[in-house]
């Protein structure tokens, strides 16, 4: 098993499976009564947050303390890290204060590999800057395998601000090693044009929206920032809505199998219709409850649990 | 004075000759009582001149001083450096550029040019008193807003203008701001795969090409910076063509380091302008070759250990370069002797307008020198460092020659590959 989770590159196809059939058997686990497992025991897990992110936070605390490990919650607001610790100095503290695993999430790209140079347990990225949350790429597939029974030649759009995307590029390589098809969707000023051969060769890139939906089988909204407007990324929230928002027209254009989803925090009405993300196709509410699922997988196998 | 013989030295890749200094230039007959140095299969270039080093006096003691990058100068085998602007004060009065020529005249380990601000406080709005600089006891000819581009066009057209009085020469760095604002490391494949905010390539070629025409327009002499891609260097190739009096420099880093390093998220590889692609360091290295890239300056920048031990993203931008330079170049160019010369000593302090640096060597010239064990290969030790600072990007590397010794005015500054004082 590898040591840190710090990209989607991390992993294997082998060990992505791996990680996805072990998010199954933690996913069971969420049906019985005592939803608590022994593993970690005994272990410590930090949660490391230099960025607000509830949503993300309890997820992998929940995840951590299903596994009966116990969670330090580390927020960079109100601690040393305000009066102007370095990340070093705090890797160090958490260090000695013996840390299993530092669940990492930073605003600036790369920090979980910095990290990790600073500590003996295993560093979890969990969102780095404009970087990588591969977390959520594994939630993603987990959620898409159980929607529709194989992640193998699916064809994924993710749609949206793929520039600024962590989400994107852990979805895109996660994806990828899982054979999965994937095309980048939005306009060209948030596409990257080297994109495909940053990430993966077979990526494909589309500035149309509409003439991507027939074809797929998931279609993933990305949440876009109206402040990029002001960096004329595009010209204002109504024209980005209207191009590359999934609207319920645009939904119907999908086969009928093909799922909606999205990483939330959505934008409704900008990049996804309340219609549709409230509708029988989105899968926007399991993949919360299948971030818990995943996490336990990753910090289950990360901390040596055995499968 | 010590009268030193370097016996069966080869001059700028010569047949090994004895080579006689004494008082403080270099000198022809009898060698009476001269200190022989054994100098059998060293190489004697002319003292390196460097036109770009950051000594960070004042304001930046912490990182190095005038005294401390003297040091690491004479180690790498220059004589002479210039110092750039981008001190705190700003060396942007008679009052700083004198100050830093002084604390260089007290270290005595090379020649200490000062360069002065284009700009009031490096703020590109307003011109510092160039003359008063020029006329100071620092004499400063070249005039640099390092760190930052003189942006606004009007300015940089009044400053080429402005500077002709005194034969002074504006040294750009070429990056269009608002095309590089937050900008992380070169934007490309490596880029756009690490999620750090591109440095687009063309946000220094559209300078440069721009500088070039507004050069040409006022007749004024231009330098660029620290050129670091393919583009540029066809930019200069075409401007050259058409006799625009411009010159140009490459750092030693951007002819061997490429951006795929940053993947480590060590901020010790990040820089400004940014570490290219293969194909650009390619291209720089045919440019100083053919001379479309007229030297090698060192962009010397040394930091703090708490500015690079961080996050990328919050990391200072430079890399310190005196020590490793030569050894770079001879691993990219090979023992081109005349070459070197050319490129490190000759031109860049004929575009300085410096003299008793950069000479033939012959009788009568200052001894300003340096010698070369071109055998001698050196794993780079950051701690063995005489700069203050530890930001190579070398550590670990092993590189080929060793300077020896180094000689400013006849007075040895290294003796036995170590720093005399």
């Amino acid at each position: 098993m590898i040591k840190h989770l710090r990209s989607a590159a991390d992993l294997d196809a082998a060990t992505a499976t791996l990680i996805l059939d072990t998010a199954g058997e933690m996913a069971a686990l969420a049906g019985r009564e005592v939803k608590k497992l022994p593993t970690l025991r005994g272990r410590t897990v930090v949660n490391l947050f230099y960025e607000d992110s509830t949503r993300t936070r309890i997820s992998f605390e929940a995840a951590a303390k299903r596994l009966s490990a116990d969670v330090i919650n580390f927020s960079a607001k109100g601690s040393s890290v305000s009066k102007g610790e370095s990340l070093k100095d705090t890797a160090l503290t958490l260090q000695a204060m013996g840390a299993d695993a530092v669940v990492i999430r930073h605003p600036a790209s790369g920090a979980p590999h910095r990290l990790a140079a600073w500590v003996d347990g295993s560093v979890v990225n969990a969102g780095d800057g404009t970087h990588e949350h591969p977390t959520q790429a594994l939630l993603d597939a987990y959620t898409m395998r159980s929607r529709l029974g194989r992640l193998e030649g699916l064809k994924v759009a993710i749609v949206g601000d793929v520039l600024h995307s962590r989400v994107a590029r852990s979805n895109v390589l996660l994806l990828t090693t899982l054979g999965a098809q994937v095309t980048l969707v939005g306009p060209p000023t948030l596409i990257p044009i080297d994109i495909a051969a940053a990430l993966s060769p077979a990526t494909k890139v589309s500035y149309d929206l509409d003439s991507v939906l027939p074809d797929m089988d998931v279609v993933m909204m990305l949440r876009v920032q109206t402040e990029r407007m002001q960096d004329s990324y595009f010209p204002s929230a109504r024209e980005y809505s209207r191009r590359y928002g999934l609207d319920l027209a645009r939904m119907r254009k999908l086969p009928g199998h093909a799922i909606v989803m999205h990483p939330g925090p959505m934008n409704r009405g900008m990049e996804i219709a309340p219609e549709v993300a409230d509708s029988s196709r989105s899968t926007i509410v399991e993949q919360v409850a299948n971030g818990v699922s995943a996490r336990m997988a990753v910090l289950y196998l990360l901390l040596g649990g055995k499968a | 004075m010590t009268s030193y013989l370097l016996r069966g030295v080869s001059v700028v890749g010569a047949e090994p000759a004895d080579l006689l200094i004494r008082d403080g230039s270099i000198a022809a007959g009898p060698a009476e009582g001269a200190e022989v140095i054994d100098a059998t299969g060293l190489v004697a270039l002319p003292g390196l001149v460097d036109l770009h080093t950051h000594l960070r006096e004042p304001g930046r003691e912490d990182a190095e001083t005038v005294e401390t990058g003297s040091r690491a100068a004479a180690l790498g085998g220059y004589t002479a450096v210039f110092a750039m602007a981008n001190t705190s004060p700003v060396a942007d009065t008679a009052g700083v550029v004198e100050q830093v020529w002084r604390l260089g005249r007290e270290a005595g380990l090379v020649d200490v040019q000062p360069i002065g601000a284009v700009t009031v406080g490096l703020a590109g709005k307003q011109l510092a008193e160039l003359g008063a600089m020029a006329t100071s006891a620092a004499g400063v000819r070249i005039f640099s807003d390092d760190g930052h581009c003189v942006a606004d066009p009007r300015l940089m057209r009044r400053a080429l203008e402005y500077v002709k009085a005194f034969d002074g020469i504006i040294a750009q760095h070429a990056e269009e701001p608002r095309l590089t604002e937050g900008a992380q490391m070169h934007e490309g494949e490596v880029s756009t795969r690490l999620g750090l905010t591109g440095w687009p390539a063309v946000a220094e070629e559209a300078i440069i090409a721009r500088d070039v025409l507004l050069a040409e327009h006022v007749g004024s002499r231009l330098h660029i910076c620290h050129v670091s891609t393919a583009g540029s260097v066809e930019v200069l190739r075409q401007a050259k063509a058409r006799g625009v009096r411009v010159t140009a420099e490459v750092t030693p880093h951007h002819l061997l380091l490429t951006d795929e390093l940053a993947a480590s998220y060590d901020p010790v590889f990040k820089v400004n302008p940014p570490l290219r692609t293969a194909a650009d360091v390619r291209a720089l290295r045919e440019a100083l070759v053919e001379g479309v890239i007229d030297i090698v300056a060192t962009d010397h920048a040394p930091h703090a250990v708490e500015d690079k031990e961080c996050e990328w993203a919050y990391a200072r931008p430079g890399m310190v370069g005196l020590e490793t330079a030569l050894p770079v170049v001879l691993s990219v160019l090979g023992e081109r002797w005349d070459l070197i010369a050319e490129r490190m000593s000759r031109t860049p302090a004929r575009i300085a307008g410096l003299t008793g640096h950069g000479t033939d060597l012959a009788v009568g010239d200052p001894a300003n020198l340096t010698l070369v064990d071109p055998s001698a290969r050196r794993v780079v030790d950051p701690s063995e460092l005489a700069s203050r600072s530890r930001n190579t990007p070398y550590a670990g590397t092993t590189l080929p020659g060793r300077i020896v010794a180094t000689f400013l005015r006849g007075k040895p500054t290294v003796l036995d590959g170590k720093a005399v004082k």
